[in-house]
């Protein structure tokens, strides 16, 4: 199988939903985690008689999210109905957009596989209505349905099939979610299903026309994507190679088992009979609220960087690391300006925080400490109450059960010792216990000199001034 | 006590004001009446009896009085009432309660006006004859073999018959004017957009309108000031200043443009509906207006558009009625897929069916442009014509049905001919625009005719006015009243 010779093509549908505080066309709360059907009410019930009112801050959100990807924004939209039977969907239509979205022709730009920035074309923004959720045999025996998400707002974001490889559609969705965040039209929360995506894949031998594609459905983590990619595109040329033809079809990307099942094929697709929706008015934009949402639009990540580097000395890794989240980048400015220490809390959130958040594997929304508690934790190191490495205890503890630093330390007894009489009480002891590491470094092995404080530091659980550790050692091995 | 369910409500009113009459006294008229008649016009679908008694007897006690505290009403059964069923006339309803009043039904209760009940329809508004409700038939009270019309029949007969004093009806493509025509009451559509539709089932959202039926021309003027505003939970309602529509009524016709389109006048409309509309044309130049004839040639070209349109919309309206949440769920299913056919089989009528079908149909993928939005096209062509009569003419005269009431049974099988009856109204449903249907006579048989006069939008103190110069002119209703035969 000549693998090299394809290439594979993914177009990214994602569904953000939208953080406004009342659903898309009803004043019900958008809160998620709410006892199930709570928020709810005649209109996102579909009620008989019930009508449907455009929430403003949903065309305001969309608008912004558009002119934060460079898209168009289309002066005069419309809603349609997009028609067809599943029981989380109350009125049996979706109230969405088909041919004249909010927003047209933007692009975001990403890195390519060779390092190379490359633009990632968006055909179309839209705004729609999320449908509920059906819990099975979650009370009881049998399905119920949730109605507290039927009429969350959404923004459906269509990408053209522009992204290569299932590393530059990582990249993609993690700049459009960084994006999001950063105008603050979304907290993209992809565990509570906030930030999804729909994937198309094709694969055609280069040089030729384009294959045929297969989309896997509400997919929700970086993770799965990337591996549904890898594994579709396998597959499909599998198959080629094999000589079959593939089938247009939609996929259910199984991450247990690693693969795609089919769902449904072309012939069984339905046919959603969209048309205007009757009960909602045409929405006409002026170029001045365009405009004044334009000059509203908050400090994007460019943005950021240029002044991290410019007016905090911080280096070009170190602040798109940091702006590459806008949860961090937030973090960073807030623990900076509370500590005055703008160089300690960069290092913390690109070496520890960075770690334990790639080992937990969380996003740093789940974070659940404040920039003060990371703040505080600098404090005690910069006044010398903690050393670096209890620092890096309390930040674990931080991520498991936040509260104030100085609590932690004092609920565990891990103050720093800085008392000499103590410290050199603690010298002579591990000198006495360790006649030969002593006799090495007289030899002239300086690595003994590490060893005798770690053995130290192990006696008073981490807790000894390191610095006044290694300057009683020497004082006392110069003797 | 039988002389109180003869009076309209503006008399009900000055008696009230003078305290001639209490609110329990009228409400207790109209129970007997209804207990009287009701058997043999089947007008209501649920019946609010006690309950209204009650609340006229709070009335009575109420030291601030409302505006129109103790008149009573009837209710179509397609507005949602708080507490009382909203059938629909439908099986797939049969059992529902809406958590909520309808916007027009809040206002009435605002207003102090009290509910005897609700009344039939035909099921989902869809027909011209009640006879598609699943419910039971109505029946016409100036003949009972024959049918009230529809959609709104049981609005149109109750009224007719003195069962309530007004009644709220919805009109789609003529469901208010038809009946009220065929019942020889007052029946107004008004302008899209001037009375909120919150509440109201929906049949077809843009063609939607719920008005009044009632006795005569100042009570249809005062349930419109009742009724119509701006509702910010309906986004199609429109924000202007509000019209006193009774304010008018005693203005002079002299001069105004009325024009005659000849087309409405075609085959297919009956002799002497046409006499009688000859003989309004004459009345009216007697009073002083200037009438012409006028060619507005939309009649044929909007009964297309309007049932690709109305089926359309219809057939994603009615798709929340799956048997999942509320309403009519079959007893036999084996899958999700079975739930919902079977429901939806066994829970609508033939003729819901049917426009379902349709709608599905033009709305299809590859037949999409065929159909609907050539409709739509036509749509914007009705509009701009009506446009052109309107800047020649103050108001249009044309019939309201092609006959009077035809016999129960009659046209059941032939759903075409049933859809030529709506031919004279759809297109002013079409175009957005209010019409009134007045009575302006009877047939040979005794079966009265009415007329149907057209505005411009937001002209309803127009045509009011102008129906109302009429009704003083010809005294219908002191000529003529329903006697419940059956022949």
């Amino acid at each position: 199988m000549e693998k090299d010779d394809y290439e594979v093509v993914i177009g990214l549908e994602v569904h953000a939903e939208l953080s406004t505080k009342t659903k898309i066309f009803c004043s019900c709360k958008t809160e998620f985690g709410a006892d199930p059907n709570t928020h709810i009410c005649p209109v996102c019930m579909a009620l008989p008689g019930a009508l449907p009112v455009l929430n403003e801050k949903v065309v305001e959100y969309a608008v912004k999210a558009g002119l934060a990807t460079n898209c168009s924004i289309e002066k005069n939209s419309k809603n349609d109905r997009k028609n067809y039977f599943y029981p989380d969907l109350p009125k049996s239509y979706q109230i969405s957009q088909y041919d004249k979205p909010l927003c047209n022709n933007g692009y975001i730009e990403i890195e390519d596989d060779n390092g190379n920035t490359k633009k990632v074309r968006i055909l179309r923004i839209h705004i729609e209505e999320d449908a509920g959720k059906l819990n099975h045999n979650e009370f009881g025996v049998g399905s119920l349905v949730d109605l507290n998400r039927s009429g969350v707002p959404l923004i459906e974001i269509v990408s053209e099939p522009d992204i290569r490889s299932e590393a530059e559609a990582d990249r993609y969705l993690k700049k459009l979610k960084s994006i999001l965040q950063y105008v603050e039209v979304s907290d993209c929360k992809m565990q509570e299903g906030s930030f999804r995506a729909d994937v198309n894949v094709s694969v055609h031998k280069k040089g030729e026309p384009l294959g045929t594609r297969t989309e896997m459905k509400n997919m929700n983590s970086f993770k799965s994507i990337s591996r549904a990619i890898e594994y579709e595109k396998n597959r499909q040329i599998e198959e080629l190679e094999k000589g079959n033809s593939i089938i247009q079809e939609t996929l259910r990307w199984d991450d247990l088992e690693g693969k795609t099942f089919s769902m449904r094929n072309k012939e069984e697709a339905e046919d959603y009979r969209y048309f205007p929706e009757p009960d909602l008015v045409a929405i006409k934009l002026s170029e001045e609220y365009i405009e004044n949402i334009r000059k509203d639009l908050p400090e994007m990540p460019e943005s950021r960087r240029d002044r991290y580097i410019n007016k905090l000395g911080l280096s070009e890794k170190d602040s798109k690391n940091i702006t590459s989240s806008k949860f961090l980048s937030d973090l960073f400015e807030k623990a900076g300006e509370i500590s005055g220490n703008y160089k300690a809390v960069c290092n913390w959130i690109n070496s520890d925080i960075a770690r334990i958040l790639n080992e937990k594997e969380i996003d740093p929304e789940q974070i659940k400490f404040s920039a003060e508690n990371l703040a505080d934790l600098i404090k005690l190191i910069d006044n010398g109450t903690i050393s670096t490495s209890i620092a890096k205890k309390v930040l674990d503890e931080l991520f498991e059960n936040p509260r104030k630093p100085e609590e932690i330390i004092k609920e565990k007894g891990w103050i720093q010792i800085s008392d000499e009489s103590q410290i050199k009480e603690v010298v002579k002891k591990v000198l006495e216990e360790n006649e030969q590491s002593v006799q090495d470094y007289k030899a002239g092995k300086d690595r003994a000199l590490g060893y005798l404080v770690g053995q130290a530091m192990k006696q008073t659980k981490g807790k000894a001034n390191p610095k006044m550790l290694n300057e009683m050692f020497l004082e006392e091995l110069k003797k | 006590m039988e002389d109180i369910t003869r009076l309209t409500v503006h008399e009900l009113k000055s008696k009230l004001d003078k305290k001639e009459i209490t609110p329990k006294e009228i409400v207790k008229s109209y129970i007997n009446r209804i207990n009287e008649k009701e058997k043999d016009v089947g007008a209501f679908v649920t019946l609010n009896l006690e309950d209204a008694e009650k609340e006229a007897i709070a009335c009575d006690e109420e030291k601030e009085k409302k505006e129109y505290s103790g008149i009573p009403i009837g209710i179509k059964d397609n507005l949602c009432t708080k507490g009382v069923k909203t059938t629909c006339s439908s099986k797939m309803l049969e059992n529902f309660v809406s958590p909520y009043d309808a916007t027009v039904v809040k206002k009435l209760k605002e207003n102090g006006i009290i509910s005897l009940g609700k009344l039939n329809m035909d099921e989902f508004a869809m027909g011209s004859s009640t006879e598609n409700s699943r419910i039971h038939v109505t029946r016409n009270p100036w003949n009972l073999n024959k049918v009230p019309g529809g959609s709104s029949g049981g609005s149109a007969a109750a009224v007719a018959a003195d069962l309530v004093p007004w009644a709220l009806g919805s009109d789609t493509g003529g469901s208010i004017r038809q009946p009220a025509s065929l019942c020889g009451v007052v029946g107004l559509k008004p302008t899209y957009g001037l009375v909120s539709r919150y509440g109201l089932v929906a049949f077809a959202s843009s063609l939607d309108q719920v008005g009044p039926i009632t006795k005569d021309v100042t009570d249809s003027a005062i349930l419109l000031n009742i009724i119509a505003g701006h509702d910010e939970k309906d986004s199609t309602s429109y924000n202007r200043e509000k019209e006193d529509y009774t304010k008018n009524l005693n203005k002079s016709i002299k001069g105004i443009k009325i024009g005659v389109p000849k087309e409405f006048f075609g085959e297919g409309i009956n002799k002497e509906v046409k006499e009688k509309l000859e003989e309004a044309i004459e009345t009216y130049k007697k009073l002083g207006a200037i009438v012409e004839e006028t060619s507005l040639d939309v009649a044929k070209m909007s009964l297309a558009a309007y049932y690709i349109i109305a089926c359309a919309e219809a057939s994603s309206n009615l798709g929340r009625f799956d048997g999942i949440r509320y309403g009519y769920r079959a007893k036999e299913y084996n899958s999700l897929k079975e739930l919902y056919v079977n429901s939806r089989t066994e829970g609508f009528g033939e003729e819901v069916k049917r426009r379902i079908i349709l709608g599905t149909y033009v709305l299809s993928s590859g037949y999409y442009d065929a159909y609907y939005k050539k409709a739509q096209k036509v749509r914007t062509v009705i509009k701009e014509k009506f446009n052109t009569a309107f800047n020649k003419y103050d108001v249009l005269l044309t019939p309201v049905s092609p006959t009077t009431a035809f016999n129960i049974g009659e046209k059941c099988n032939n759903p075409l001919e049933m859809y030529l009856a709506d031919i004279c109204t759809v297109s002013i449903n079409i175009a957005g625009v209010p019409a009134i249907s007045i009575p302006c006579g009877v047939d040979k048989k005794d079966m009265p005719i009415g007329m149907q006069l057209i505005g411009n939008r937001f002209e309803e103190g127009k045509i009011l006015n102008a129906a109302y110069a009429f009704e003083q002119e010809i005294k219908f209703r002191e000529k003529y009243k329903p006697d419940f035969r059956k022949e």
